[in-house]
């Protein structure tokens, strides 16, 4: 058994965002097409939690999707235990599914509201035959226990929890299936910081019961500091540094990292310095050439804007950056 | 101490419904003094926005100020018409809202927003206006303001927009900005720039402000006193040292425990059970009673009001009674 679980390789999708046929001939405009996710290449370890960590759009949202097969790749490789994910094959795809599971970051939106509570969780256990008859309401009444509801909440309808409560649902309907790997997008984000607690809290001891493997998708460093093992940095859809959580906050090397995590509040109180973070998150439309985030990066020189930057190695963190490559900084 | 430039006293806030009178306000108290910053935290649905609304007089009916007092320099603004609270909305008391877009009106050009707002306030001529508008947009961090102040609000990003915002909110020099969730709807990278942007101008310029927000880590960063709100009451005030480093309310302890840090990396957060209860379902006594892991008989039945702790603190918990705390033997 490898150690590997889940492999990304080339990982890219296009969005065709263009205005509609008749539009674009009378303003004589081309077809234009949106990168969400580029060249992107990772690997998550049995057992342990893989965040993605990047600002809104960014393209975590899509990888994710693409992860548990929502949305099919424009080019590139997942492979899933040593597996090469085929989304043209409906059977093949069935089994993996079965393996793996998602929590979105709205536990409303993702819970359908005419549904009981019961249904909801148990809809995996009949898709994929787990169980049959009583053995299935005893299993759900298992895993609402798991989470820290109660067995009696099966004849419930969603809109009788509250948001926290609500992820827990989510996360008993994504055990449900028994699966190995679990995506979570923004799990915790529509929640309170105390019921944000409760549900990583609940995360982690899941994980150590069942060996569960994480993908975390964050727009929140703390939270990704406090659950991963790993963190991918992303920005406009490219993958900029990848390295062990302790490596890339204490020493994180791609300049857009190391603003990112100055742009965090200080709750600690330490008065550190915080550099000037400047400008935005430009148009992925038309992003800029070379490396994306020359317009605002402290360290661009000339080849910034001509070449697109690809990871190297730097002191146990994978950045792609040509100032690092070159040891400029 | 000089007279607090804000001061707000047992202030009730009510919502009429069909099922009952909702009091989403309860008896709140709370002072700004001239320049300081003083953040309001609180969970989602704990009465920041409300409280921040109360002030400038922008309840929405049916809701109403059932009680208490709201004073600006000792002067009673709680209780003005709809048209003296006009005047001294956007004159004397600014606003910045989590979404720009609803300070701003999209038809017409932010120049002509600045303008019109700066002369609605102070006696300039229509130059005079323009060139203070531009000097305003410089100062926040629009780049080529002179040039960018004829655009419409759309042609701005997010956060450019909440810079105009700002700019907008202290065109006519306010005492008091509330800034209510300024940058919650802006990228990690963008909103320390707002931030940033907000708090130094309104120091140069001698403007408290009230910062409303449910990041710890922005009112750390930006406050000088916080005030955290649970169900509607104050359950703590304070230097913001005092109540992040050694939080006093079990509520406030328990808030600050669940937040993970760059730093830490324990392997379990800190839990409160259970969530803020709703407002139909407020509990007798101490609203964070069912929660708490130090309740004891009182706070089942009596409510606590906030009990002073030196240095500008209060704490609205019976284990902070003297009289308690005597009865037990350990003042
Ligand atoms: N169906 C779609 N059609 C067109 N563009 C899309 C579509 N889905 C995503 N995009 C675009 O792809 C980019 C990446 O989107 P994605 O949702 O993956 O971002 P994200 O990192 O999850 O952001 P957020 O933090 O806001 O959730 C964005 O520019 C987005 O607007
Ligand atoms: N128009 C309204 N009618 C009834 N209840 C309201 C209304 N506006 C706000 N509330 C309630 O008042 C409480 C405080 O709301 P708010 O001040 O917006 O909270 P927050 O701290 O999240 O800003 C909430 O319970 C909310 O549901
Ligand atoms: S490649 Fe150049 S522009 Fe991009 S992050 Fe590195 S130094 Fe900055
Ligand atoms: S008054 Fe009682 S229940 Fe309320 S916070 Fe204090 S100890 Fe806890
Ligand atoms: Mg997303
Ligand atoms: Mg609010």
């Amino acid at each position: 058994m490898s150690d590997v679980l889940l492999k990304v390789e080339g990982l890219t999708r296009y969005f065709d965002v263009s205005k509609p046929w008749l539009n674009r001939v009378i303003e004589r405009e081309d077809r234009q097409f949106l990168t969400a996710t580029a060249d992107v290449n990772f690997e998550i370890r049995r057992g342990e939690t893989f965040a993605l960590v990047g600002e809104s759009g960014s393209g975590k949202s899509t990888i994710a999707k693409m992860i548990v097969g929502l949305l099919e790749p424009s080019a590139g490789r997942i492979t899933f235990d040593d597996q090469e994910m085929n989304f043209a094959s409906g059977a093949a795809m069935r089994t993996l599914r079965r393996r793996f599971q998602m929590i979105f970051q709205d536990p409303y939106a993702s819970l359908n509201p005419r549904w009981h509570v019961g249904d909801i969780i148990a809809e995996p256990i009949r898709t994929f035959g787990l169980a049959s008859g009583n053995a299935i309401s005893r299993e759900v009444g298992r895993l609402l226990d798991t989470v820290g509801l109660s067995a009696s909440d099966a004849g419930k309808f969603p809109h009788e929890f509250s948001g926290g409560q609500r992820q827990r649902i989510a996360i008993a309907r994504a055990l449900s299936s028994r699966p190995e790997f679990i995506v979570c997008d923004e799990p915790t984000s529509a929640l309170d910081v105390s019921v944000q607690a409760q549900i990583l809290n609940l995360m982690r001891d899941l994980q150590d019961e069942f060996g569960l493997t994480y993908l975390l998708i964050s727009h929140d460093l703390s939270v990704v500091r406090h659950m991963s093992n790993r963190i991918g940095v992303l920005y406009l859809g490219r993958l900029v540094e990848v390295a062990d959580g302790k490596t890339l906050f204490t020493h994180p090397r791609h300049p857009y990292s190391r603003m990112l995590l100055d742009a965090v509040p200080d709750l600690t109180l330490s008065g550190r310095r915080r550099r000037q973070v400047e400008g935005e998150i430009p148009n992925p439309i038309n992003p800029p050439p070379g490396c994306a985030f020359h317009p605002r990066c402290p360290h661009a020189f000339d080849r910034c804007r001509q070449e697109i930057p690809q990871p190297v190695d730097a002191d146990g963190s994978l950045a792609a950056c040509f100032a690092v490559e070159e040891g400029r900084i | 101490m000089a007279q607090p430039l804000l001061s707000v006293r047992d202030l009730v806030v009510e919502f009429p419904t069909r099922r009952g009178t909702l009091r989403a306000i309860d008896k709140v108290s709370f002072d700004i003094q001239e320049g300081e910053v003083l953040g309001m935290v609180g969970e989602s649905g704990a009465g920041k926005s409300i409280t921040g609304a109360a002030i400038i007089g922008l309840i929405e009916p049916p809701g109403r100020i059932a009680g208490g007092e709201i004073r600006l320099r000792g002067e009673r603004i709680d209780n003005l018409r709809p048209e003296a609270l006009r005047r001294i909305r956007g004159r004397r008391i600014g606003m910045v809202f989590q979404d720009p877009l609803t300070s701003l009106n999209p038809l017409y050009t932010v120049a002509q927003q600045l303008i019109e707002t700066i002369r609605t306030h102070i006696d300039l001529s229509e130059r005079e206006a323009r060139a203070r508008a531009v000097a305003l947009l410089d100062r926040v961090g629009i780049p080529a303001a002179a040039r960018r102040i004829d655009d419409y609000p759309h042609h701005f990003s997010g956060g450019m927009r909440q810079r105009v915002v700002i700019a907008l909110a202290l065109a006519a020099e306010p005492e008091l900005v509330i800034a209510d969730e300024p940058t919650t709807a802006l990228d990690v990278s963008v909103q320390a720039q707002i931030i940033d942007v907000l708090k130094e101008i309104c120091a140069e310029r001698g403007a408290a402000v009230m910062l409303i927000t449910h990041d710890m880590g922005v009112i750390a960063e930006t406050a000088d006193r916080v005030a955290v709100l649970y169900a509607g009451r104050l359950a703590e005030i304070g230097p913001v040292r005092d109540v992040i480093t050694a939080a006093e309310h079990p509520y406030t302890r328990g808030l600050m425990g669940s937040i993970p840090t760059l730093t830490q990396t324990a392997d379990r957060l800190v839990q409160i059970p259970g969530s803020m209860p709703r407002l139909n379902a407020i509990p007798q006594g101490c609203a964070f009673n069912p929660r708490c892991p130090e309740v004891f008989g009182r706070c089942r039945v009596e409510r606590p009001d906030p009990i002073d702790r030196g240095s500008r603190r209060q704490v609205a918990c019976w284990l902070y009674d003297t009289a308690k705390a005597e009865e037990a033997g350990n003042v």
